[in-house]
């Protein structure tokens, strides 16, 4: 289940404008990896482009090397859709599908894959999923009402569901608490934590105790100035990078001096 | 915390203490707007007035004075026909056609033909629905001769091609595609800004998922844009069913009621039948058009709060939250 990912010199365009530049780092199986940074450091987009997201924009396209087990996520001829299959995404913002109850939003991307399945599979992926993301008690009485009618902790735990139901490989975390209240947070982290074990996580986050909390690698990521690319400034363990970071610019941004 | 934030019993002789003052701009705009929506009432109900008060007599007069001699019903009725038959062909035509461009220019259409695209579109639903007769009834109508005489042939055991085909094309079937060539902007408009308007968010979510690029139109767009095509739908179809000019111009009514399409036997519709008879009328044939133009009005009210409660079935579901 859980994979690892390979970066190698990867460079980030959209259009002409290089945004991230020269990320080399392993990402390893069944972990947490953190990415942090300043706004505008390239991390978002770092993270979007290992499942092709940051291709919704036109004009978009990599440079090096991406590999999830080894196989290339940018080799000629791959699908986005299939590498997305594989690799889950959690957004920002909750967005889970305004016109879909919390049953179809769950089913929603499976059904993709298999049009044809029976109540019973479903049931059961319901059920797991919603298990998965610590929701099902919460929810089990009213899996026919909308979605939206979530608070926002439950509607980012019912996201969670929706991505981990078609079983990927790896679970990628857009700044997934930062619209969420602290219990909601910290349910979202003690999740996190359990779902480690199955998939390959990696989590973006403007919060450094976050980062420090959930994470059990860290990589910072820093840019010169606007207009320049973003960087990868260095990768270690998450201990390591929050009490002796090897680079002074992450040891300044970890212990508040900026950013 | 000791801070309370209930409001304070006020002094006697200061009641009007904490009461949001008005300004005068906010006073203004609200009279103005509340003029506007009363006034909006006011003209509906003097339309429906003056429908009710001019139709009536021709409603309860004896059979045989109305005209047809056979009363009212047997008046308005094969019209109204008619008009539903002419505007749903209209509809069922040109929906999917509509939701289609507007899928095209919302979501695969690079940047720059989009925007040249709507425009076009935009710019075919102001032409005057005089063009658009005079080219069914000149271009259209003679082009679908052969098309209907095979559909007579083939197809005639199913009775909307029952036949004999029209020789000259001026048929109920031309009719509604004209119409349909008339709504299919509207409509097309109309889901075209609500499919931009769906949250990337959403499609994003859908993406994300795996979904291709239809996939995501159908989990996310389509959704999201239900109340936008209905809505459209709706506008479309109220202007096919009071549409004039150009449904005179192609048929030639005669009071009949037949599901043939494609014979040169059809019914009229009800705007169209005003337009063609009022002038030849006098006394109690103005009273019983006027009564169909009631009809005509009932039914329009009809479809629209049909139509609302098409939308509000799911508001739950709508993302309008």
């Amino acid at each position: 289940m859980a994979k690892s990912i390979e970066v190698r010199d990867l460079n980030i365009y959209y259009g002409a404008f290089r945004a991230v530049e020269g990320v080399t780092m392993s990402i390893r199986p069944a972990q947490v990896t953190a990415l942090i940074g300043p706004s505008g450091c390239g991390k978002s987009t770092f993270l979007r482009s290992i499942n092709r997201m940051h291709e919704v924009i036109p004009g978009a396209y990599v440079e090096g090397s991406l590999t999830l087990n080894g196989n290339d996520l940018y080799a000629p001829g791959t699908d986005p859709v299939s590498v997305r299959r594989q690799v889950g995404m959690v957004f920002q913002r909750p967005n889970p599908f305004p016109t879909m109850s919390i049953y179809d939003n769950v089913v929603a991307g499976y059904k993709l894959n298999s049009r044809k399945a029976s109540k019973t599979v479903t049931d059961e992926l319901v059920e797991r999923s919603l298990r998965g993301a610590n929701l099902w008690n919460e929810v089990k009485d009213r899996l026919d009402k909308p979605g939206a009618g979530l608070s926002g902790g439950q509607q980012q735990r019912l996201c969670i569901a929706r991505a981990i139901a078609v079983q990927p490989d790896v679970l990628l975390m857009d700044e997934p608490c930062s619209a969420l209240d602290p219990i909601s947070t910290l349910a979202i982290e003690d999740l996190i934590n359990e779902l480690k074990t199955e998939y390959t996580i990696v989590i973006v986050t403007h919060n450094m105790q976050q980062a420090a909390r959930v994470s059990d690698y860290t990589g910072f990521f820093n840019i010169e100035g606007t207009g320049k690319p973003g960087k990868l400034v260095e990768m270690d363990e998450t201990k390591t990078i929050f009490s002796q970071p090897r680079e002074k610019a992450t040891e300044d941004y970890v212990s508040g001096r900026f950013g | 915390m000791s801070i309370s934030t209930e409001p304070q019993a006020s002094p006697p002789g200061a009641s009007t203490r904490g009461r949001p003052s008005r300004q005068v701009g906010d006073r203004v705009f609200a009279g103005f707007a509340t003029g506007a929506g009363i006034l909006i009432l006011l003209m509906l109900a003097g339309v429906a007035a003056f429908l009710l008060a001019e139709g009536f007599p021709a409603i309860v007069a004896p059979a045989e004075d109305v005209p047809g001699g056979q009363g009212f019903v047997a008046f308005a009725w094969p019209l109204l026909f008619g008009t539903l038959l002419a505007a749903t062909i209209a509809l069922v035509v040109a929906t999917p056609f509509a939701v289609g461009v507007a899928l095209f220019i919302s979501h695969f259409a690079p940047r720059r033909l989009a925007s040249g695209l709507g425009y076009l579109m935009d710019l075919l639903a102001a032409i005057p629905s005089l063009v658009y007769g005079l080219w069914g009834v000149t271009v259209l109508a003679p082009a679908t001769v052969p098309s209907a005489r095979w559909l007579a042939d083939n197809l005639g055991f199913i009775p909307l091609f029952a036949g004999p085909a029209s020789t000259t094309g001026r048929t109920m079937l031309v009719a509604g595609l004209v119409l349909a060539v008339m709504i299919l902007p509207i409509i097309s408009a109309v889901s075209r800004e609500v499919f931009l308007q769906t949250p990337r968010l959403h499609e994003e979510a859908a993406l994300a998922l795996g979904a291709t690029r239809w996939e995501m139109i159908r989990m996310a767009v389509l959704p999201f844009g239900r109340s936008g095509i209905i809505s459209g739908a709706m506008l479309g179809l109220g202007r096919a069913l009071g549409e004039t000019i150009a449904v005179a111009l192609i048929l030639s009514g005669l009071g009949i009621i037949t599901f043939n399409l494609i014979s040169g036997q059809n019914s009229l519709t009800i705007a169209a039948n005003i337009a063609l008879d009022f002038p030849e009328s006098s006394g109690l044939a103005i009273n019983a058009l006027i009564a169909s133009g009631l009809v005509l009005f009932l039914v329009t009210f009809l479809v629209n709060a049909f139509a609302r409660y098409i939308i509000n079935r799911r508001s739950e579901f709508s993302g309008a939250n």
